[in-house]
């Protein structure tokens, strides 16, 4: 049986081996062969990587432990090398205690930053912009409270005819393939900034993997999530809905540009001048209530 | 007064001493092998069907944009997929594998109430030609995810309410076979057998058949609200009623979690009775075993939330349920550590049932840090609905759940059809199984932390590679197991003769008996003796 033993250990060790190479991959992230999340660009997305990559190597930890006991039993205590069971050894409870405990310990460990994350994720002070996002099937809606400025953002046109069942068109000749849109949401660099979420018909989430933060967009309730990104992070960032919510599913992207906060002052500026001359009637324009007042307005 | 188990064999027509001839022996079964058999195949016809519906899955994703279905029957087939699997394959494998055993185990005769054991089976045909015709109605099967989320579950055609009245039947079926078990276990034990020391796949039974009692019902309640508010003007889920939608997805969990503990208990316990056998050692740790499931059970009923981490909670809910549910790991780890305390300083040899188990330990294990990662919250935001959740519980019900049904069947066999199978092929079957379980599932790890969500057809460019790669893991995966059934066929039909004791290091009642055994097992009880030889120590 040597020769399973062998092929027993191998294949044993790949998994740990694949695991390993997270951290070596984690900031040399390919596009195409990624192990590992990215850090992001915002506050939040910084603290969940950490987060993330503390409870991985903990991970990491104990399973070169407990494989290391297993792997260490198979090859030590096989019967074709001549191994006797002793057959006196069925259980002890000071063992039992040690590995109860000492996990329980570990879990301590973990639990502290979690809380500490989970309250900045929750901490709503000192916003500085409201923007409204409503789910509907398929495709996005943005409002700019208090800001007159409210637009739709759908798939893009070349992504949404190479998508089709039989196209015959290449995936890979279409730029930003299914994560790019008509009307991306703009928003300025080093504010910080409430996402306010509802939908219209069914249940989606709104989801940019670079700025570390998804929820729920839920019919006839609104819930809340605030983004920072890095004043240095300017730049154009994608993301996709995050809940079944119907046949395309698949195809309501998100795109963000973040802007300098002067850029995006004139961006806004044209934008509502735009809206203005459309005739839009953005139900918030003429409020004057100011965001740092606003409402609770996460479902209890 | 032992009666030969064959069908050949009836040696009167009087039905009370043998197996009754042709179709009449299966539909009127009350016998509780013949009921383990026919749940056991009707299992893995599922096992096929649900896996044919994975093969479109991963067909289509093979590589980025739409090549073969559209999108809408694409996601039929994820819900399909899921409902097949857990309702059609896993539990019914269970249920047929704690028929075969349970009585043979615990020194009984039979299950405890036969003509029920009969209707719980026969229950399931009905049920899944009912939810697998939705596929051919209009506006085809449930396609809102197997999860039935309203509102996208209430914009379901025709198919909508078939499949919610195959769901009452399945849980009608699981509801009565759990309380089977029950009363057999706590009403039909041998005088010897104490419940401290019968066999762990019975304990780990007796828990998953309390799960079963008190979850099915909350399912039934869900998907009846959800019938009533698509068809009589109820708003349980909808906002403009004054209802919720997230209310049934705090009742649906409230089910699904333990759900989940239900889809991996009996394997816990088949693991417990394969390695002490193979590592010729008793279980390290008997009382720690099960003290640690009944731990499981119990906390299982107080996680459920985080499967909803992201509909807005409140930040005590958020801490509560992330806590509750890191706790979970705790007396999962002591199992993981007493099933390798047991093969510590034993004698360990590798036939089919032990690589099987082995790969259970090895995999499931990595499953379970693949969850504890998910419990924590902030992370969970970058995680929940994406491929590294279905990373995740693939691991643990494909090498966790169905690698220990595989055990579970290579360990029994023998005893079942008193044969021996061919473990060269059986060997076979696992190395395919277990390479390519992994080139399947370890690659949706790295999707999901790259961003792909889950339940799309179609994806961005970047995730072309290791969809490419667990596609090529799903179509071997899926081949190689076209070898367990021939295995099993190959076996009754020409196995070699198989010991009573059919391993060496084999040890329970159930190795008492003749393989196969006779009809009706423990007619008389097993002596006092014999029970000696057969309980834990």
């Amino acid at each position: 049986m040597s020769f399973h033993m062998k092929n027993a250990l191998v294949r044993r060790g790949l998994s740990g081996a694949a695991a390993s190479l997270f951290a070596v991959m984690s900031s040399v992230a390919h596009a195409e062969w990624g192990l590992n999340m990215t850090q992001g660009v915002s506050i939040l997305s910084k603290e969940i990587y950490g987060l993330h990559m503390t409870i991985f190597w903990w991970c990491v930890a104990i399973g070169i432990v407990v494989f290391g006991a297993m792997i260490y039993s198979l090859v030590k205590f096989r019967k074709s090398q001549g191994a006797k069971a002793d057959t006196t050894l069925v259980h002890s409870t000071k063992v039992e205690i040690i590995w109860t405990v000492i996990p329980i310990a570990i879990l301590v460990a973990m639990a502290i930053p979690t809380a500490k994350g989970l309250i900045k994720i929750e901490d709503m002070g000192g916003v500085a912009l409201n923007i409204k996002v409503t789910g509907y099937q398929w495709k996005w809606e943005y409002e700019y409270l208090n800001q007159g400025v409210r637009f739709f953002s759908t798939l893009k046109r070349d992504s949404n005819a190479a998508r089709q069942l039989g196209s015959g068109i290449d995936p890979k000749t279409v730029p930003n393939y299914l994560l790019d849109v008509d009307n991306p949401l703009v928003v300025p660099a080093g504010t910080k900034i409430r996402f306010l979420l509802t939908a219209q018909d069914v249940i989606h989430a709104w989801w940019v993997p670079a700025f570390g933060m998804k929820k729920d967009a839920i019919p006839g309730y609104v819930n809340e999530i605030w983004v920072q990104v890095d004043a240095d992070k300017v730049g154009t960032y994608r993301g996709q809905c995050a809940e079944l919510c119907g046949q395309d599913h698949g195809f309501m992207p998100i795109v963000v540009e973040v802007k300098s906060p002067a850029e995006y002052d004139t961006w806004l500026r044209a934008k509502q001048a735009e809206q203005k001359l459309a005739g839009d009637p953005s139900p918030t324009a003429a409020a004057t209530t100011v965001a740092a007042a606003a409402p609770a307005v996460t479902q209890q | 007064m032992a009666h030969e188990h064959t069908a050949d064999h009836a040696a009167h027509d009087d039905h009370d001493h043998g197996p009754a001839h042709g179709w009449r022996r299966w539909v009127y079964a009350t016998n509780h092998k013949d009921i383990g058999t026919m749940y056991l195949v009707f299992a893995c016809i599922m096992f096929f069907v649900g896996g044919f519906m994975a093969m479109i899955i991963r067909a289509e994703l093979f590589q980025p944009g739409l090549q073969l279905v559209e999108p809408q029957f694409f996601n039929s087939m994820t819900t399909m997929h899921a409902l097949v699997m857990i309702f059609g394959a896993v539990m019914p494998a269970w249920t047929g594998l704690a028929n075969w055993m349970i009585p043979m185990q615990v020194g009984a005769p039979d299950m405890a109430l036969p003509r029920l054991n009969n209707f719980s089976f026969w229950i399931l045909p009905f049920a899944f030609t009912l939810l697998l015709s939705t596929l051919f109605v209009p506006g085809g099967s449930p396609a809102g995810g197997w999860t039935l989320y309203p509102p996208l579950s209430l914009q379901g055609g025709d198919g909508f309410p078939m499949a919610i009245f195959a769901i009452h039947l399945m849980g009608a079926s699981s509801i009565l076979g759990s309380i089977n078990v029950v009363v057999t276990i706590m009403n039909m034990r041998a005088p010897g057998v104490g419940l401290l020391n019968m066999p762990l796949f019975c304990w780990s039974w007796l828990i998953t058949a309390y799960l079963l009692i008190a979850t099915m019902p909350v399912l039934a309640g869900a998907v009846t609200m959800l019938l009533t508010d698509h068809f009589f003007g109820t708003s349980f889920f909808s906002a403009s009623g004054g209802g919720d939608p997230v209310m049934f997805q705090h009742i649906f969990w409230f089910f699904g979690h333990p759900e989940v503990y239900i889809l991996i208990l009996p394997a816990f316990g088949i693991i417990s009775e394969i390695i002490p056998t193979f590592s010729r050692k008793p279980l390290f740790g008997y009382d720690a075993m099960v003290y640690a499931t009944a731990a499981i059970a119990f906390l299982s009923f107080i996680v459920w939330a985080h499967h909803m981490f992201t509909v807005g909670m409140p930040l005590a809910g958020q801490l509560f349920f992330t806590l509750s549910t890191m706790l979970i790991s705790i007396p999962t780890g002591v199992k993981v550590f007493n099933w390798t305390a047991t093969m510590w300083k034993g004698s360990i040899s590798f036939e089919p049932p032990m690589l099987f188990a082995l790969a259970f330990l090895f995999l499931f294990t990595i499953g379970g840090f693949s969850g504890l990662m998910l419990a924590i919250v902030p992370a969970d935001f970058q995680y929940h609905d994406t491929y590294f959740v279905v990373a995740h519980f693939h691991y643990v019900l494909v090498p966790g759940a169905v690698f220990a049904i595989m055990a579970g069947t290579y360990y029994w066999l023998p005893k079942w059809s008193g044969k021996m199978y061919d473990m060269k092929l059986a060997t076979w079957h696992f190395w395919l199984s277990a390479i390519f379980v992994n080139v399947l599932f370890f690659p949706q790890h790295f999707l999901g932390l790259a961003g792909m969500p889950r339940r799309i057809p179609d994806y961005s460019v970047q995730f072309a590679d290791w969809n490419m790669v667990s596609s090529i893991g799903a179509f071997g995966f899926g081949l190689s197991q076209l070898l367990f059934p021939y295995i099993i066929w190959k076996c009754i039909k020409s196995g070699a003769k198989a010991d009573a004791r059919s391993w060496e290091g084999a040890h329970g009642l159930e190795w008492e008996l003749s393989s196969p055994p006779p009809y009706h097992s423990w007619d008389p009880p097993p002596s006092r003796e014999i029970v000696a030889r057969g309980v834990q120590h």
